[in-house]
């Protein structure tokens, strides 16, 4: 199935070249997770502090075990903050 | 005693100057700069007084951390009645003035009643004078800046200065000092031009001495530095995108108010965000962001310093704004991206520009831009009120427009510079304000962040994210993640953000820190520059006693509980996209606990054992 994985802030340097706009759109398999995913573009754990899918946080645990459904959006930042 | 002990008290109808020490069984009670100013106010003016009117005073006030060596020790405050609001104002700011203030021996200056004719204050130390402005009446901020600077030939002189927005009664003026940082919100601006005060000049020599216990001091500083520079989002965020990191991030989760709230996700989003601020335009080659830069004393550095293309039709033709120039923040990005639906990022940085230019109230000014363009999308305001302009939503033109006229009240500008409020009201749409106690809200939207909903509908001063930051919780996981979506424990966090923000601001020091610090790491630091035990538990107490010494005073002033809420748009209306698609914001199953939780009666009004507990 085909997901949407954006990485943003400091997280940009991990996206591969052909990425836009912070995303890029990958094919996975039913098993994949969020951790997976992220260890294969080489995101350090530590550095994944908000991982949302679909808009929707997912603690760790969520993040390990979470599978994925067609055309998910998987959008993770380092901290951040504002205001 | 990190405080100066003393108050410079200026009679602007009699134009005398006097000096006074500061009360320090209030000092002790209250803390400092919002807190302690708020007591001053409360004791000195009746709360019904009309904002505008010599009757109504403004003080600008220092903390006792303010100019020492504490990271992000530079704040300082303008606390005064709102004339948007008629509610208690208290509008914070960065850059060096605050610093300046105390290094000239002062812990506040009081301004009361009116001058006869244009003035500015200036003072260097242990002098102060006022000096005839009638030259920089009509100026805008920065020539007023320039003019007083060229005046006393000193560089290093801090100028805090009113424009032109301010001078032509727009309601939501802000104080700008150091040329791109401002006490905003709530019209602060607005009450210093009514007393025909152009500007407060100060040069202080003096150094700020006193601290209690200066070993301990000295390690609970460097212990606070630490603290920060080790923290992700203060020692590496904040100072590489600033607060425009969250631009996506909101938009993210489904709370980026969008056209005036009526959607909560923007599709430009990205087009505007601190990661588009760092990409190099076409045009010419440059990126948005120069470099970032930071307020006295600060270790963090969160400021934008930004340039528009000369070319873009915004600031085309206009060499004054070629240069790098105070950039945008998250919430300007907002209010006057997408909530006017204007994804064109030179046009918004353009408009920023302007709002520094003429020192005004960026989330005000967007927030009642968008407001005006549905109000012409849904036909109540047509070209024949705007003299030829079309006020659609995505249009940046009419952005730059709509902000160039209110800056400078000119025109429709003059409608605009009354607020959403009372803009929606003469047209005939009330309900198209989205305010509370007529003030513009900032950039989440409550549906998709319920207890962001509660502190807005409670804030003291209007709408405003600033008066308990409970997205830190619900969003960004600081100090612990909290569900966006979930009302039960809200009315709790919503309290004790709101009571700790008290104390931050009564400090002198930043509300940034809390991204890292806690109490914990913040009441060592007044607990070693100031007498007396600032134990973290101290420090709650003073915190909860100015919460609700500003609700007895908006009280007093003639609000009531049935002022906390929020418009039915977000009450009503659900979220159409997003993780809160299907929602409004469940207020009413929030406000209610956090009455009890504050110990206040069901209709929002403290009870006599709560004002007995906190010592009111």
């Amino acid at each position: 199935m085909e997901i949407t994985l954006k990485l943003y802030a400091g997280l940009s340097q991990y996206l591969p070249e052909n990425a836009v706009k912070h995303a890029t759109k990958l094919d996975v398999s039913d098993a994949e997770t969020a951790f997976s995913i992220l260890e294969k573009f080489s995101v350090p754990k530590e550095s994944a502090h908000l991982v949302l899918l679909n808009g929707v946080y997912l603690d760790s645990n969520q993040r390990e075990h979470s599978t994925f459904s067609e055309g998910d959006i998987l959008a993770v930042w380092p901290p951040v903050a504002g205001g | 005693m990190a405080w100066t002990r003393n108050v410079l008290r200026v009679n602007l109808t009699k134009g005398s100057i006097t000096t006074e020490p500061l009360n320090m069984q209030w000092a002790n009670d209250y803390l400092g700069q919002r807190g302690l100013a708020t007591k001053y106010l409360v004791e000195e003016t009746e709360p019904t007084v009309d904002a505008l009117s010599p009757e109504n005073k403004m003080i600008m006030t220092t903390g006792p951390l303010t100019g020492t060596m504490v990271s992000t020790a530079g704040r300082y405050s303008v606390v005064t009645k709102s004339p948007l609001t008629g509610a208690i104002a208290c509008s914070n700011s960065g850059g060096y003035f605050g610093n300046e203030m105390k290094n000239a021996g002062w812990d506040m200056v009081i301004l009361e009643g009116k001058s006869p004719k244009p003035v500015y204050l200036y003072i260097e130390n242990d002098k102060a004078e006022l000096i005839p402005a009638d030259d920089l009446w009509g100026k805008s901020a920065w020539e007023t800046d320039e003019q007083i600077h060229a005046k006393h030939q000193d560089p290093l002189v801090r100028i805090a200065v009113v424009g032109r927005a301010a001078e032509k009664g727009c309601l939501f003026s802000a104080i700008v000092n150091d040329l791109h940082r401002a006490a905003g919100r709530s019209g602060v601006g607005t009450v210093m031009a009514s007393k025909n005060l152009k500007a407060v000049a100060i040069r202080g020599t003096l150094g700020v001495g006193g601290i209690s216990d200066p070993t301990k001091f000295f390690q609970a500083s460097q212990d606070g530095k630490k603290v920060l520079a080790e923290n992700a989002v203060t020692g590496e965020g904040l100072p590489a995108l600033g607060t425009q990191v969250l631009m996506n991030v909101i938009n993210e989760v489904g709370a980026l108010p969008t056209r005036n709230h009526r959607e909560v996700q923007f599709e430009g989003a990205s087009k505007i965000s601190g990661e588009a601020m760092l990409e190099v335009r076409e045009s010419d080659g440059k990126a948005n962001l120069t470099t970032n830069g930071a307020c006295f004393g600060c270790t963090i550095a969160c400021q934008r310093i930004s340039t528009v293309d000369k070319d873009h039709f915004s600031v085309k033709d206009k060499p004054q704004y070629h240069g790098n120039s105070g950039g945008l923040e998250f919430e300007n990005a907002w209010s006057l991206g997408s909530d006017c639906g204007v994804d064109d990022l030179d046009a918004i940085t353009a408009a920023n520009f302007l709002c520094n230019e003429d020192a005004v109230d960026p989330i005000s000014l967007g927030a009642t831009i968008a407001a005006a363009m549905e109000l012409f999308e849904e036909g109540a305001i047509t070209v024949k009120d705007t003299g030829g302009m079309e006020l659609k939503f995505g249009s940046a033109e009419a952005l730059l427009w709509a902000t160039e006229v209110t800056v400078r009240g000119e025109g429709f500008g003059k409608e605009i510079g009354q607020g959403s409020k009372r803009l929606c009201e003469k047209y005939g749409r009330p309900e198209l304000s989205m305010t509370v106690k007529g003030q513009e809200f900032p950039a989440y939207d409550p549906r998709g962040i319920q207890g962001i909903g509660l502190a807005y509908a409670t804030s003291n001063r209007g709408a405003c994210h600033l008066r308990g930051y409970t997205v830190a919780s619900e969003i960004l996981g600081i100090p612990e993640k909290t569900d966006p979506l979930a009302t039960d424990g809200k009315p709790g966090l919503v309290k004790a953000f709101q009571d700790a923000t008290c104390v931050v601001d009564s400090a002198g020091i930043c509300a940034f820190t809390t991204f890292a610090w806690s109490l914990e790491d913040i009441a060592p630091q007044i607990d070693a520059a100031c007498e007396g035990d600032w134990s973290v538990e101290r420090c709650l107490v003073v915190g909860e006693r100015i919460w609700t010494m500003e609700r007895d005073y908006n009280l007093a002033a003639g609000l009531t509980g049935k002022d906390d809420t929020l418009p039915k748009r977000l009450l009503k209306d659900v979220a159409k996209t997003g993780p809160a698609e299907g929602r409004a914001n469940d207020l009413h199953k929030m406000l209610p606990e956090y009455y009890e939780v504050r110990g206040w009666t069901t209709d929002g009004v403290p009870t006599d054992e709560t004002r007995s507990r906190l010592g009111l």
